[in-house]
């Protein structure tokens, strides 16, 4: 690691686009990640953009009638389906924009949605938009439970994680499965960008935006946002706890273009231990030290398969060619 | 000008959508659909229809796409019918409550379980609540006519509003039957382009989907409930136009020799017109017989309907779907509320019949004609013919 | 747009519940949500913006010198810029 600010420059916040287009007065939690993250990518992604919103926390605490806190264009229509909306929208544009109903110009469309809405629920409706093609980029938010109702288990929920639906008690462990790879999965879609991300190393994430952004046809952000009420850690330690997820390989951030894996931030040789990841967060804080070694196992058969794929995988241009 | 063709009804239904030039179409090919979308999906790959066509991977995510293509401001067309409905029926409310013109066209079918793929009206009686202006077709022309009307209707700057038109599964969409086209021309002039109230575009900024907490939920309901209510004045208007323009006459309720009849029949859908010649038969044995067919079902046209049953002893509400445990059929209950204020309101009973695809023929009207006359049922409601 | 008044009639209420003032989530202030609010100390402080940068609020601006300052209309108190400002130029002290 560089420095302690991590892999950007010292100054670079200073460069970023000043406009807010996620404005001050939403009703998030104290030091929410998930709202730092949309902060963030809606000023990588800039004026030309219409965003698509699954039910969930952004979205309940984005627009109660009659305020908004976005500045791009935005529609909600139900849980399950950010990823349809998002394709009808950007069906719409193509279709308004070759007839000369609307502006001759390039208007990107931005789904984005929890980890209830994306990894569970409105899988099908992602498998489907992005096995399309459309041009259009979804961005999850993971926070890894159903935060908005109550901290619910989702298919985004790691091993050993407490929530209100798979509780850590006598003969329970809380979450006893990994959560599911939908990078892997949307590789497996063959969307030309994939990558992870965190608002914890923003300039990463604002790069992988507006990487995306330049794709011309799907592409996916797989964001881990830091939730410090469900996670039950101090509202301060919100990006910290996003850099030790990274740091303690659990969470490595990387992107695949055209099926070709890359890490994007540097890993160090020697992992930071687990055990600092898991401790200061109260839904861990049952797991015994072998629970916590069950849980580096599932954590470092994932990272490893990530290093394998950044040594092993090809661009599928170079295949074809 | 219009020209005289003979096609399957679901084809002209397509021919008849693709007039109206939409600019985004999604549809899910079975959960059943009909030939509609396959057709449309025809039109375009010819190049005779510039219009982009989703094929989407569920019903759910068909209106979800229609309801963002609507949002950003495209003309959009779905269709589907029975648990295809029911499948995209968590967004079926919701295109109203954004007050987003989507049209769909519903070939009606029966709902599971048991499994069946056909015709009657279970699958419309599951959204008939949820906000959308609702049609039925009797025949391919009205079919047509309704596809061409339901674009101008829902998109007019008064209505804002989703609109189904229905037509019996098989009975109507795999029938064919000769119907009068509209050209191109006459469907321009008689349907200008989609000016859309609000659009999701970075040059106008506009959040759309709100959350409405208690302190606005109420009012917004009373304000789409009004927009609804008030759509008919826009729909008597559209049908005056088309009158004047194509011929052929709308009302909410049209009537078959129903002026000086003592009972009445009142139908929706493709019975119409079996139950016309139900009529004809009665009349020649000497019963002032007479029909009613409910073209209009959301908003309901109560006044019509009071003013049409005036003067007749009896009312025989012929239903297509069951309401399960509830006071009557559908239809009939939602009649009977009408008329329970009127001081000479009919006595009223009500039949369900051709569910699942049963037969309906001329005699089972006339049967059903003749038991009413009689004696008052037991039962507020009967399944016609049901065995044992 | 004229103002509406509020609690909207049913006649008033925007189609759809549509909102067309972009940004208008500012006429609702979360500082009352605070305990603690963060303080710089503009002798430690580098003008490195990264307490701006990480602000979920998005309440942090600069002023005409460099130098950063919190909107306390809108800081809910979080403390991720005290826990991030690696000079230590930001405390937090009850509100």
């Amino acid at each position: 690691m560089k420095s302690i600010v991590e892999n950007f420059d010292l100054f670079a916040p200073k460069l970023v686009d000043k406009e807010e287009y996620y404005c001050s007065g939403h009703r998030a939690c104290q030091g929410c990640g998930e709202a730092l993250a949309i902060r963030l990518m809606a000023k990588a992604l800039g004026k030309d953009t219409v965003v698509t919103n699954a039910t969930g926390c952004m979205e309940v605490t984005a627009t109660p009638y009659p305020t908004t806190a976005w500045k791009l264009p935005w529609v909600h229509v139900a849980f399950p389906n950010s990823a349809a909306v998002g394709a009808g929208v950007e069906a719409a544009l193509k279709s308004l924009r070759r007839k000369g109903k609307i502006a001759d110009r390039d208007v990107k469309v931005v789904s984005i949605g929890g980890d209830g809405g994306s990894f569970d629920i409105g899988f099908q409706a992602i498998s489907g938009a992005m096995e399309r093609g459309h041009n259009m980029i979804y961005i999850v938010y993971d926070n890894e439970a159903y935060m908005n109702t109550g901290i619910q288990r989702s298919g985004a929920t790691p091993y050993g994680a407490s929530t209100t639906t798979r509780p850590a008690g006598k003969q329970s462990v809380g979450n006893t499965t990994w959560k599911k790879n939908m990078a892997e999965i949307m590789v497996a879609h063959k969307v030309p960008y994939v990558a992870t991300a965190c608002h914890s190393y923003p300039f990463d994430f604002m790069d992988k935006v507006k990487k995306a952004k330049k794709v011309n046809g799907p592409a996916f952000i797989h964001c881990l946002a830091v939730c410090p009420t469900g996670w039950r850690c101090p509202s301060d330690a919100c990006i910290k706890m996003g850099r030790l997820a990274v740091e303690t390989g659990v969470f490595p951030l990387y992107e695949v273009e055209n099926g070709k894996y890359k890490m994007t931030i540097e890993m160090p040789k020697k992992l930071r231990p687990i055990e600092d990841y898991l401790k200061p967060q109260g839904r861990f804080r049952h797991l015994t030290p072998d629970q916590i070694q069950i849980f580096k196992g599932m954590a470092m058969l994932e990272y490893n398969k990530v290093l394998e794929r950044i040594k092993h995988s090809k661009s599928w241009s170079d295949m074809t060619s | 000008m219009s020209k005289r063709i003979g096609m399957e009804i679901a084809m002209a239904a397509a021919e008849a959508v693709a007039l109206c030039r939409p600019d985004v179409i999604a549809a899910y090919p079975i959960t059943p659909n009909t030939h509609i979308p396959e057709h449309l999906a025809d039109i375009v790959a010819d190049g005779d229809l510039d219009c982009e066509y989703i094929a989407v991977e569920s019903e759910h995510s068909a209106l979800s796409a229609c309801t963002g293509a609507s949002a950003a401001g495209a003309r959009v067309f779905t269709a589907t019918s029975s648990q295809g409905l029911l499948y995209m029926y968590e967004i079926v409310p919701v295109v109203p409550s954004m007050r987003l013109p989507v049209i769909m066209c519903l070939g009606n079918r029966a709902i599971s379980g048991p499994i069946n793929i056909w015709n009657d009206h279970s699958d419309y009686m599951c959204v008939r609540d949820l906000g959308w202006i609702s049609m039925f077709a009797s025949n391919g022309q009205e079919t047509i006519d309704m596809c061409i009307q339901a674009f101008k209707i829902g998109e007019h700057a008064d209505v804002m509003l989703p609109v189904l038109v229905n037509l019996d599964g098989f009975q109507l969409t795999h029938v064919v039957e000769a119907m009068m086209m509209p050209d191109q021309e006459e469907v321009d002039k008689f349907l200008p382009p989609r000016k859309p109230f609000a659009a999701l575009h970075p040059d106008n900024v506009v959040s759309m989907g709100t959350l409405g907490l208690p302190d606005i939920y109420n009012e917004a309901k009373k304000a789409n409930d009004e927009a609804l209510i008030n759509s008919k004045k826009v729909i008597l208007e559209i049908w005056k136009e088309w009158e004047t323009m194509f011929g052929r006459k709308y009302e909410p309720i049209m009537s078959y020799k129903a002026n000086d009849a003592d009972v009445l029949m009142l139908t929706m859908g493709s019975m119409g017109e079996t139950a016309q010649v139900a009529i004809d038969e009665l009349r020649k044995e000497g019963f002032k017989a007479g029909l009613l067919d409910l073209k209009l079902y959301r908003p309901f046209p109560a006044d019509e309907l009071k003013k049409a049953v005036k003067g007749c002893k009896n009312l025989i509400v012929i239903d297509r779907a069951v309401m399960s445990g509830g006071a009557a059929a559908p239809v009939c209950a939602e009649v009977k509320s009408v008329l329970y204020d009127e001081p000479d309101r009919p006595v009223i009973t009500n039949d369900i019949i051709g569910l699942g695809g049963r037969d309906v023929r001329v005699e089972d009207f006339i049967k059903i004609f003749k038991k009413a006359a009689k004696a008052k049922p037991e039962r507020a409601y009967e399944i016609y013919g049901v065995r044992g | 747009m004229t103002e509406k008044k509020w609690p909207e009639t049913w006649q008033d209420t925007n189609p759809g519940l549509m909102i067309f003032k972009p940004g208008s989530s500012r006429s609702y202030l979360t500082g009352g949500w605070r305990a603690q609010k963060p303080i710089w100390d503009n002798t430690k402080c580098i003008k490195c913006g990264v307490c701006y940068l990480f602000c979920p609020e998005a309440c942090i601006t600069e002023d005409a010198e460099g130098f950063f300052m919190a909107d306390l209309n809108y800081c809910k108190g979080c403390g991720i810029c005290y826990h991030e400002c690696w000079p230590r130029a930001i405390k937090m002290v009850e509100d």
